[in-house]
């Protein structure tokens, strides 16, 4: 929609980025953003006009705002990974994605908030603070959850964004841009999206290049696309697939940008649902929403089968081993002599590293760094490394085999349950919640393949659910036409921002044209 | 023996007695390393008991010669401005990913087609963890696992007994071949107490060679060395100068009772030529000897050869025993080569390795070429290996052998005993020879059609060396050092001569 209002001249980039800025402003007290750049942005904004006015624009994205989760690097713009690390750090390249995303004529308008190292479900990690899920401001949530609790104030009511990707999420939730990247590595990407109502796609490991985004574990970390529809998704990621000669996971051929087609008929589906998802935990407003989703495609014709995942349910424990070993090495390079923090701490190389690596890391990063180099001793290596390494094997044996049986794509619960609130999240530490919240969408990880949340309904609390779609690798097509046909039938309502409408009514009827494409 | 043996007495009695000055060092070397070269093993000293053998294995790291790093675009070049061939991956900025040079793993195959090894078709690289100020990632890449080559071997010779030179054929196994990133170089400056970083050298390409612990003694290792350098120079893969680095030799030395286990090896670093390798691996031979005939142990240490004193230290380790931690590198995908069946068809060539196709095209190795040299010319086996040892001298002697009419069987000696010699005197490499092959050429002509004598071809010879332009002939000419071939003019010399010695005459013709 917005796409079309460029091409028409209905909005111009300037103003369209101009709104962006105003709204990051006006809703400042989400988090989201840990950098925001101004001037670059109206800049690029500038250019984008110019290629309007003359008729050249370079296509669907240019002029179109968007942010980028600051573990992805951007030449110029600080990198922070939100870590003291990384403070002030400003790389000297951008990331391919980042790339492809400006070479298209989008403007980037800031770098958004993440737990530190991207280590977390919460977005609550970080050193520039917990994200606050846009949600916690919208009429639909205020209605439900003041009723209850009139007494408590309005301020420890609030619910986080999910993570680690929740800056990203938050911002697109909230208007302020129109598409983010985030990163996935466990659920990243898919967990706040299911939190703060958007579109999160994490693509086949492989078909998006890696190089540039500060790794968690660089077996499973695809940049992850966050938006407000389906559509919007498909055209970012034709926007950013395809080999790229500087990522040697990636694959070889080109990728074909494809529009999606809209689905009538999806008679011809095969449903999967693992039921291995039915996970302890799962709050029963999820597990009714998933099965009346599952109704949805067999009223509509298609086969809808249980089937099995046996091996997911280790999957928690052998993400542990393979994440903190990776995390271990990945790490290791953060020695303050080349860049980022450096201790002041000179009595010899060895304590300034140990230093350097204590004042940089928070204990999230420092307790993986750990329990990683354990895992990886030579008398440890054997018996955790290696068995983590087959299990995997055959947690991603498990897809394959009922994806042979003729299931085209599978349904889940994207989280257990919806946002919780800050107060009651930070109760338990980060290694518990990121092994409870990464339960369901890990899995894809482990395998490699193409999963996305798309949002559902709200819940009884009046905060966004969604469910997750997890298709064949490489089939993003299938998965994403799945995806739209799903995404129409269930009208997932518009967030009624109230604070940013108090602040800043104009802007926000403008941005709320959801979609750009 | 005697000497020796009191020594080690004396030390010991040293060791106990509190206090007093500390104890010169035992005299060393009064029984040089008996290598006498068919393995066999050093008489045994004062104790009477069984003889040693000595066990030397190499780990040869030789520098890969490629415009480009390992993993990286960043051009490779010897004593650059320091920092100046970094690439953002060589200093291990956060979200750069390794990306595979061809050349280097065409590099690592054609060395391991050379040395006779298997090539795997699939190999894997690994991370190799340590925290060092020059290792920007803090690890390095390198091929654990699975190694580009394995199980080869390499032949070398060498002289037994120097004054007859000859020479006998000995063979080393070759464990592996692995691809791997070198480091980059810290300068530690003491009086400022800081350390400098230069990471010209970080991810430059390393083939790291291990030979098994096949030889006896410091010669049988610098002759392999040599050969190996010989071979790599010959193919291209590496420049193999150890003066510049880009070969580098640790050796692996222990001592045993012949029928008993090997003993504990201590790892002899810092060598940086050949010389100095065959003197680091003799001595660190001999003093484990000693150490274990005076009750000592050997313990299982890094030592470096200190070239000035002709000894090995023990050497500072870097962070004590160290647990590396070893993890399949994530952003490499396993390494595939194929040969002419695996090719799959309709494949871009420029994306493959393909082993048969560089197996076709290997050059000639130096044992090769010495056979030729030696089946085409005649010559003795042991002048095939002085020809190959320095750069460019078989070409010289084979251009010489092309332009006269000499025996190459003369040739070689012209060669070997005035050219190589006098090069030698004065430290020049065959190219900056100031008599070319065709000068040299010209001069034997003249010997070989006689008309000079090879007295006199040796004086010419000492005038060419001072390279004024002018040709064998015209110095024979102002010389006059041509021989007589008029028999008129000889009988009137001959008359003059008698003329001259009318004295002598007269008493002689009187008896």
């Amino acid at each position: 929609q917005v796409s079309a209002a460029l091409k028409e001249g209905r909005v111009t980039p300037t103003e369209l980025c101009q709104r962006c800025l105003s709204l990051i402003k006006s809703t400042k007290f989400l988090n989201a953003y840990i950098t925001v750049a101004e001037e670059t942005a109206l800049k690029q904004a500038e250019e984008s006009e110019k290629r309007y006015r003359t008729g050249q624009p370079l296509g669907v994205l240019d002029g179109i705002p968007i942010a980028v989760k600051d573990n992805f690097n951007t030449a110029g713009i600080e990198t922070t990974c939100a870590s003291n690390m990384l403070k002030g750090y400003i790389s000297p390249y951008s990331a391919t994605v980042v790339q492809k995303l400006l070479d298209q004529g989008a403007v980037l308008l800031g770098k958004t908030n993440l737990d530190e190292f991207a280590m977390g479900s919460g977005s609550t990690d970080g050193i520039f603070g917990p994200v606050r899920n846009p949600w916690s401001y919208s009429r639909q949530y205020k209605e439900k959850s003041v009723l209850k609790s009139q007494s408590e104030d309005e301020e420890s009511n609030w619910v986080i964004s999910g993570g680690s990707s929740g800056g990203s999420a938050a911002a697109v939730s909230s208007f302020t841009c129109f598409a983010a990247l985030g990163s996935d590595t466990g659920g990243s990407t898919r967990n706040p999206a299911a939190h703060c109502g958007v579109v999160g796609l994490k693509p086949t490991y492989g078909l998006i290049s890696r190089h540039g985004l500060i790794p968690l574990v660089n077996s499973m970390d695809v940049p992850g696309i966050l938006t407000r529809c389906v559509d919007d998704a498909a055209v970012v990621l034709g926007s950013l697939a395809g080999h790229d000669p500087k990522d040697s996971t990636t694959i070889q051929d080109n990728f074909k940008p494809f529009e999606l087609p809209s689905l009538t008929d999806v008679s011809k589906l095969s449903i999967g649902i693992p039921k291995e998802y039915n996970a302890p935990g799962l709050s029963s407003e999820i597990l009714a929403l998933w099965s009346k989703a599952a109704d949805l495609f067999k009223d509509a014709g298609a086969k809808v089968i249980e089937v099995s995942l046996p091996h997911t349910r280790y999957s928690i424990v052998c993400y542990h081993v393979l994440c903190t070993a990776e995390v271990a090495s990945n790490m290791a390079r953060f020695d303050g002599l080349e860049y980022g923090h450096r201790s002041n701490m000179n009595k010899s190389t060895e304590s300034m590293y140990a230093a350097t690596r204590r004042e940089g890391f928070n204990d999230v990063v420092r307790g993986r760094i750990l329990s990683g180099n354990y895992f990886l001793l030579k008398q440890n290596y054997e018996n955790y490394f290696i068995k983590a390494q087959k299990v995997r094997r055959l947690i991603a044996n498990d897809f394959v085999k009922v994806f042979q049986s003729g299931v085209d794509i599978l349904l889940t619960p994207t989280t257990l349950s919806d946002a919780a609130p800050y107060m009651e999240f930070i109760k338990e530490d980060n290694r518990t919640r990121s092994a409870q919240d990464d339960i369901l969408t890990q899995a894809a990880n482990m395998a490699g393949l193409p999963a996305i949340n798309v949002p559902t309904a709200l819940s009884e609390r009046g905060l966004p659910i969604g469910l997750q779609f997890i298709g064949r690798s490489f089939q993003e097509k299938q998965l994403l036409s799945v995806a739209k046909w799903f995404e129409k039938q269930v009208k997932f309502p518009v967030i009624q921002l109230e604070e940013v409408k108090r602040h800043d009514h104009d802007v926000f009827q403008h941005q709320k044209s959801a979609s750009f494409s | 023996a005697v000497v020796r043996g009191c020594g080690g007495v004396w030390r010991r009695a040293w060791r106990r007695g509190a206090g007093g000055p500390a104890p010169a060092p035992a005299p060393r070397g009064q029984r040089a390393v008996a290598c006498n070269a068919r393995g066999g093993a050093v008489p045994a000293g004062k104790s009477g008991l069984a003889p040693w053998v000595p066990v030397v294995g190499l780990e040869i790291h030789a520098q890969i010669s490629s415009n480009s790093k390992l993993f990286s675009g960043s051009q490779v070049q010897f004593a650059a401005p320091p920092n100046s061939l970094v690439s953002f991956f060589d200093a291990s900025l956060p979200g750069t990913l390794p990306v595979l040079n061809r050349r280097c793993v065409e590099a690592a195959v054609m060395t391991g087609l050379a040395l006779n090894c298997s090539i795997n078709k699939k190999s894997l690289f690994d991370r190799k963890h340590y925290f060092y100020a020059d290792l920007p990632a803090g690890y390095q890449i390198t091929q654990q696992r699975v190694p580009i080559a394995v199980n080869g071997s390499l032949s070398y010779s060498l002289c037994i007994d120097s004054k007859t030179s000859q020479m006998v054929t000995k063979t080393v196994r070759i464990k592996q071949i692995q691809l791997e990133q070198d480091s980059g170089k810290s300068l530690h400056d003491d009086t400022r107490s800081q350390t400098l970083v230069d990471l010209n050298r970080a991810g430059v390409g390393l083939m790291e060679v291990v030979m098994e612990p096949d030889m006896f003694c410091g010669e049988e290792a610098a002759a392999a060395v040599r050969e190996l350098q010989l071979i790599l120079q010959t193919l291209g893969s590496s420049q193999a100068v150890m003066a510049e680095g880009q070969l580098r030799v640790d050796a692996n030395v222990s001592v045993h009772h012949p029928g008993e286990p090997y003993g504990v090896r201590t790892e002899v670093k810092n060598i940086n030529s050949i010389r100095f390798l065959a003197k680091a691996v003799d001595y660190e031979i001999q003093r484990q000897i000693e150490e274990l005939e005076n009750g000592g142990t050997i313990l299982n240490e890094t030592r470096a050869f200190d070239s000035k004193l002709g000894c090995t230290v023990p050497m500072r380790d870097k962070e004590g025993k160290q647990d590396y931690r070893f993890m399949p590198e994530p952003n490499l995908p396993p390494l595939i080569l194929y040969d002419a069946k695996s090719l799959p068809a309709n494949v871009n060539h420029q994306q493959v390795v393909n082993i048969d196709w560089i197996r076709e095209r290997l050059p000639d190795l130096p044992s090769v070429k010495r056979a030729k040299l030696v089946e085409r010319y005649g010559i003795l086996p042991e002048h095939s290996f002085t020809l190959l040892n320095e750069d460019g001298l078989s070409e010289f002697f084979e251009n010489v052998v092309k332009q006269t009419q000499m025996k190459p069987k003369k040739v070689i000696g012209w060669i070997l005993n005035d050219l190589l010699s006098y090069l030698k005197q004065h430290s020049l490499t065959v190219k900056e020879s100031p008599v070319s092959s065709f000068l040299l050429a010209d001069l034997l002509n003249l010997l070989e059609k006689k008309e000079i004598s090879s007295t006199a071809a040796k004086q010419v010879l000492a005038e060419l060396w001072k390279a004024e332009g002018k040709t064998p002939l015209e110095i024979v000419k102002e010389k006059k050092l041509e021989l007589i071939q008029d028999q008129k003019e000889l009988e009137q010399i001959c008359q003059a001569v008698i003329d001259g010695q009318e004295n002598e005459v007269i008493m002689m013709v009187l008896g």
